[in-house]
């Protein structure tokens, strides 16, 4: 028990003395937090769109003059026909074209339907997929008015309708830096514990101190705890500076219990430092750790969920994130900062967390020999 | 018990390659040996066995009256060792170190406080004692390292080379301090491939290609292969050695 | 000409001799090739959805069975009080709720109206926009299908045609960027590590005090690594082309001629790094903090950039990856030509030049 005093000692005085990392700690989580939001903002504005208009009719005007209104869309030019709007598509000036076909008025008011065609460039899905919907969102309205225009509405509608209000819960504002931020602070946390842990241990290797440690009478377990607690420490910091920029710059506040997050965390890390132990044991040089742990970290965060949903991805890519610790804390975090979750919903995350801690912690200790 | 260190048939294989091949050798308490072998020739592998971290293929030995195959841990907490790397940590003071290493081996903080100032002055560190040790010139590592393996009174010090890299005045204040722990009952057990040193010992063994092939006194050697020096004495072992330099 | 030879072979040796880490470099871009390419799509299919229907009825049992079929939606349960709403969220086992008001049917066809509410969860607001603009339009389909004698009047019909990935295949816009990162991974990376490592062992000092000229060490450090790259670059083309169908629209030539520039620039980015700085750890960090982690956010693969705020679309001018990405995309997805992207290939080049000419100098220094 003492021993682990002592070793306690040591850890700190060189994580303190290592300005490598120490700038890594603090420093990291300021850049990941500022540049990463303000970068992977998905929200989409100022979609590119280029109009081409055979028709030069009032409607035609006015539709073009409601897309031009709304503020998801740039109109970036007017082309005379296709051919000179798709060049502005391949050069990425447009993301999205609209055909008025010519007679589109006329076709309108005298037999009552008329077509347009909407071209989206795909290559960005995401800004296709929405561009397209708001963009008909917008043409629905204007066919809305227009029929209300023609068919004096209230009184006699012949036509049943469906209002369809959407609702959005939880996050109003819909703003997506609220979804990416607290993804981010488990990015920052599993670094902490998975990543420097197995640098720092390694580097033991590669200078030589740790086989003098196995020769001293330090027992395998106090050894591990002597690594293991200091990053355990170091990431529950971090994870308290990352809560306190979010809010300092996010205004974001954790609606839910940030004792349960804590918590979770506390649990959460305990697994990753297993791991992280892990790959140290493995690894003989600080390079291979490094490699590994980054390609560990790159799936963890990819098939987590931080930026696209588990549930659109096949059955055997779901089936995979069910072993990667990432995802619960990734869903967690969001389902306690955004939703208010309370520990009841998240009893099953803590179970498959806690399994992760025992059996990475087993596997650690188990591999490492302080013999061979 | 008159025997530090008593060794029989120790083997250790890889694979197929036997790198060290069914020594057997005893060391007295408080003697001063020395373990020489040209680089290749298995001494570093058989001293990893001796101090518990590297687990013999067979044979027995009984180190400082623990059995290795039984009682590792026991051991260690009666050897000291210092390695070829020095193995003190770099990014820490001297202070911490002897503190660190103080609090492994069970001393109470007392009792740290107080060799640690007596280990300070009597190697003159007291200037530099808050210093980071990769600041330090390698002879005063050395020095700082035995002294710190040698913190808990351990009845048997292993050293792997401790002497590489420093000019021979410094390497004989080394050896003060070698023949100091000895005069106090230490057993000192150092492998080096100095030559000179060897004559420093009482008792000298020379491995090759993994066997022992010589063990007695510097002088008894000399003698027996018609040499002046042990350089020549392990020029003529070592010559016919099928494993050398790799 | 033969010392060469021998300092590269040198080189080569280390990097076999190290199996770890070969292993990783061979198996990243695999791996990251199947988890963009497979798993990772923007696309919203099986969106657990709940559903909140007061009265039982023909209409909202034909939506709600609408709903159910199409491959956007898997009503998960059936909430009969809305207090439950929350809970249901809570627990993260759905992404939306569909409310009825009460007595839908009767109040459609007496009233002329009823009302769905489209509670959804937006803690991704993305997802949130997307799922709720589907069920709008099922909902919207089968409204018209419940008034097949009321064609609706002055119905304005949109058609949609998506370009260059109809089939909204996530591969297209991330490929690109696989090839950016692990080729910034293993040239500049690696690289510069080779190079400080010799550095913190000292070996280099050596290898100054040899005949060779410098210029030529550093060409023998640099080789093995541009040809692991090149090999990795081409793994990824057959990987994605033959696995994922990412088409080369383009001309394959002019595609490899601008990965060979984008290499030299990484190397040469590897080269920089190397000369400012004498340990490893420090290399590793530089190479990770400034350069990987950028790739990742600026160069454009993951988020758009005339999204980011201007300072980090002025930033990510200075990203290579950047530029390296927009090229490929042009060539391999858009097919287009040298015409297209001369400017860019120039840009990548002038950050090339620049990156060896400050090595240069540094290291010029340090002989001196």
């Amino acid at each position: 028990m003492r021993t682990i005093i002592f070793l306690l000692e040591k850890e700190f005085a060189q994580i303190f003395r290592n300005s490598a990392i120490l700038r890594i700690i603090f420093v990291m989580p300021i850049i990941q937090l500022i540049m990463l939001p303000l970068a992977a903002d998905y929200e989409v504005k100022s979609i590119n769109c280029g109009i081409i208009d055979h028709d030069h009719s009032p409607y035609s005007r006015k539709l073009i003059a409601q897309i031009e209104a709304s503020t998801y869309f740039k109109l970036v030019d007017y082309e005379q026909n296709i051919t000179g709007a798709m060049t502005n598509f391949e050069k990425d000036k447009s993301d999205i074209i609209l055909e008025i076909p010519a007679h589109f008025e006329r076709d309108l008011i005298k037999e009552e339907k008329s077509n347009l065609l909407i071209v989206v460039n795909a290559v960005n899905g995401v800004k296709g997929n929405l561009g397209a919907a708001y963009i008909s969102g917008i043409i629905r309205t204007f066919n809305q008015n227009i029929r209300m225009d023609w068919m004096n509405f209230p009184k006699m509608s012949p036509v049943p309708e469906i209002k369809i209000a959407p609702i959005p819960w939880y996050n109003k504002l819909m703003s997506y830096k609220n979804f990416m931020v607290p993804g981010i602070l488990v990015i920052l946390v599993t670094m902490v514990g998975s990543f420097l842990s197995s640098l720092n241990i390694v580097h033991e290797k590669e200078a030589g101190t740790i086989e003098q440690i196995n020769v001293t009478p330090i027992k395998k377990h106090h050894f591990i705890l002597g690594k293991l607690i200091p990053f355990w420490i170091l990431g529950i910091v971090v994870l308290a500076i990352g809560l306190l920029i979010s809010y300092i710059i996010y205004g974001i506040f954790p609606v839910g219990n940030i004792f349960l997050l804590f918590s979770f965390a506390a649990v959460y890390l305990v697994g990753t430092l297993g791991l992280g132990l892990l790959v140290s044991n493995f690894a003989d040089t600080q390079q291979q750790a490094m490699f590994f742990s980054f390609l560990l970290m790159m799936v963890f965060i990819l098939l987590g969920g931080l930026y696209t949903p588990i549930e659109s991805m096949p059955d055997w890519a779901i089936m995979i994130t069910k072993f990667n610790p990432a995802a619960y804390f990734i869903e967690v975090i969001r389902m306690i900062v955004l939703k208010g979750s309370g520990l009841k919903d998240i009893l099953p995350h803590f179970f498959a967390i806690s399994c992760f801690a025992v059996v990475f912690n087993v596997l650690a200790i188990w591999s490492y020999k302080k013999q061979v | 018990m008159n025997w530090a260190i008593e060794v029989k048939d120790l083997t250790k294989k890889f694979g197929d390659f036997v790198a060290v091949d069914h020594i057997t050798f005893s060391v007295k308490k408080g003697e001063i040996f020395g373990f020489l072998g040209a680089n290749g020739a298995g001494k570093t592998t058989a001293m990893k066995m001796l101090i518990g971290i590297s687990i013999p293929t067979s044979g027995t030995a009984t180190v400082a009256g623990f059995d290795l195959n039984r009682y590792p841990d026991k051991i260690k907490q009666n050897i000291g060792y210092m390695s070829q790397k020095f193995s003190l940590y770099e990014d820490l003071t001297v202070v911490e170190n002897i503190k660190f290493y103080g609090g492994i081996y069970g001393l109470s903080r007392k009792e740290i406080a107080e060799k640690s100032n007596k280990l300070i002055e009597k190697l003159q560190l007291q200037d530099v004692s808050k210093s980071l040790v990769n600041s330090l010139p390698l002879g005063w590592k050395q020095k700082l390292s035995f002294s710190i393996a040698m913190i808990h009174e351990p009845s048997i010090i292993f050293l792997d080379e401790p002497t590489g890299g420093v000019d021979p005045i410094t390497r004989r204040q080394f050896w003060e301090l070698i023949y100091e722990a000895s005069e106090q009952g230490t057993t000192v057990f150092v492998t080096t491939h100095y030559m000179d040193e060897a004559e420093y010992c009482e008792r000298v063994s020379i491995m090759v290609d993994g066997k022992i092939a010589a063990l007695d006194t510097p002088e008894q050697l000399k003698l027996k292969f018609n040499s002046n020096t042990m350089d020549d004495v392990f020029y003529q072992l070592a010559r016919g050695a099928k494993r050398s330099d790799n | 000409m033969k010392q060469f030879i021998i300092f590269v072979r040198k080189e080569f040796f280390h990097i076999f001799r190290d199996p770890k880490t070969l292993i990783i470099i061979i198996g990243l871009p695999i791996i990251q090739i199947l988890t963009f390419g497979f798993a990772l799509t923007n696309e919203v299919k099986n969106s657990k959805i709940a559903v909140l229907n007061p009265t039982i009825d023909e209409t909202t049992t034909k939506i709600i069975d609408r709903l159910n079929a199409s491959r956007f939606f898997e009503v998960q349960e059936s909430i009969k009080n809305p207090k439950e709403l929350d809970a249901a969220f809570k627990s993260g086992k759905i992404r939306m709720a569909v409310v009825f008001q009460n007595n839908f049917q009767e109040s459609l066809q007496h009233s002329k109206k009823a009302d769905i509410q489209l509670v959804a969860d937006a803690s991704d607001p993305n997802i949130a926009t997307i799922v709720m603009n589907y069920a709008s339009s099922i909902i919207s389909d089968v409204q018209n299908e419940l008034n097949p004698n009321f064609s609706i009047p002055y119905q304005i019909n949109i058609a949609t045609r998506l370009f260059y990935n109809p089939q909204q295949i996530g591969a297209y816009s991330f490929v690109p960027g696989i090839m950016a990162m692990v080729l910034l991974l293993i040239s500049t990376m690696m690289t510069s590590l080779a190079i400080v490592r010799e550095k913190e062992l000292g070996s280099m000092e050596l290898l100054l005090a040899s005949p060779m000229k410098p210029l030529v060490l550093i060409l023998s450090k640099v080789i093995p690594y541009m040809l692991i790259s090149l090999f990795n670059w081409l793994i990824i083309v057959i990987l994605s082309v033959w696995l994922m169908d990412v088409p080369i629209k383009g001309s394959f030539a002019l595609l490899f001629f601008v990965s060979l520039v984008f290499i030299i620039a990484a190397l040469a980015l590897g080269l920089f790094i190397s000369s400012i700085t004498d340990s490893q750890q420090v290399a590793m960090m530089i190479s990770l903090m400034g350069m990987l982690l950028p790739t990742l956010i600026l160069s454009g693969f993951m988020f758009p950039i005339e999204n980011m705020p201007i300072p980090l679309q002025v930033m990510s001018n200075i990203v290579p990856s950047k530029w390296y990405y927009t090229i490929v995309k042009d060539i391999m997805i858009k097919g287009l030509g040298i015409k297209a992207i001369w400017k860019e290939t120039f840009v990548l080049i002038g950050m090339t030049l620049f990156f060896i000419t400050i090595s240069l100098k540094k290291f010029k220094l340090r002989i001196s």
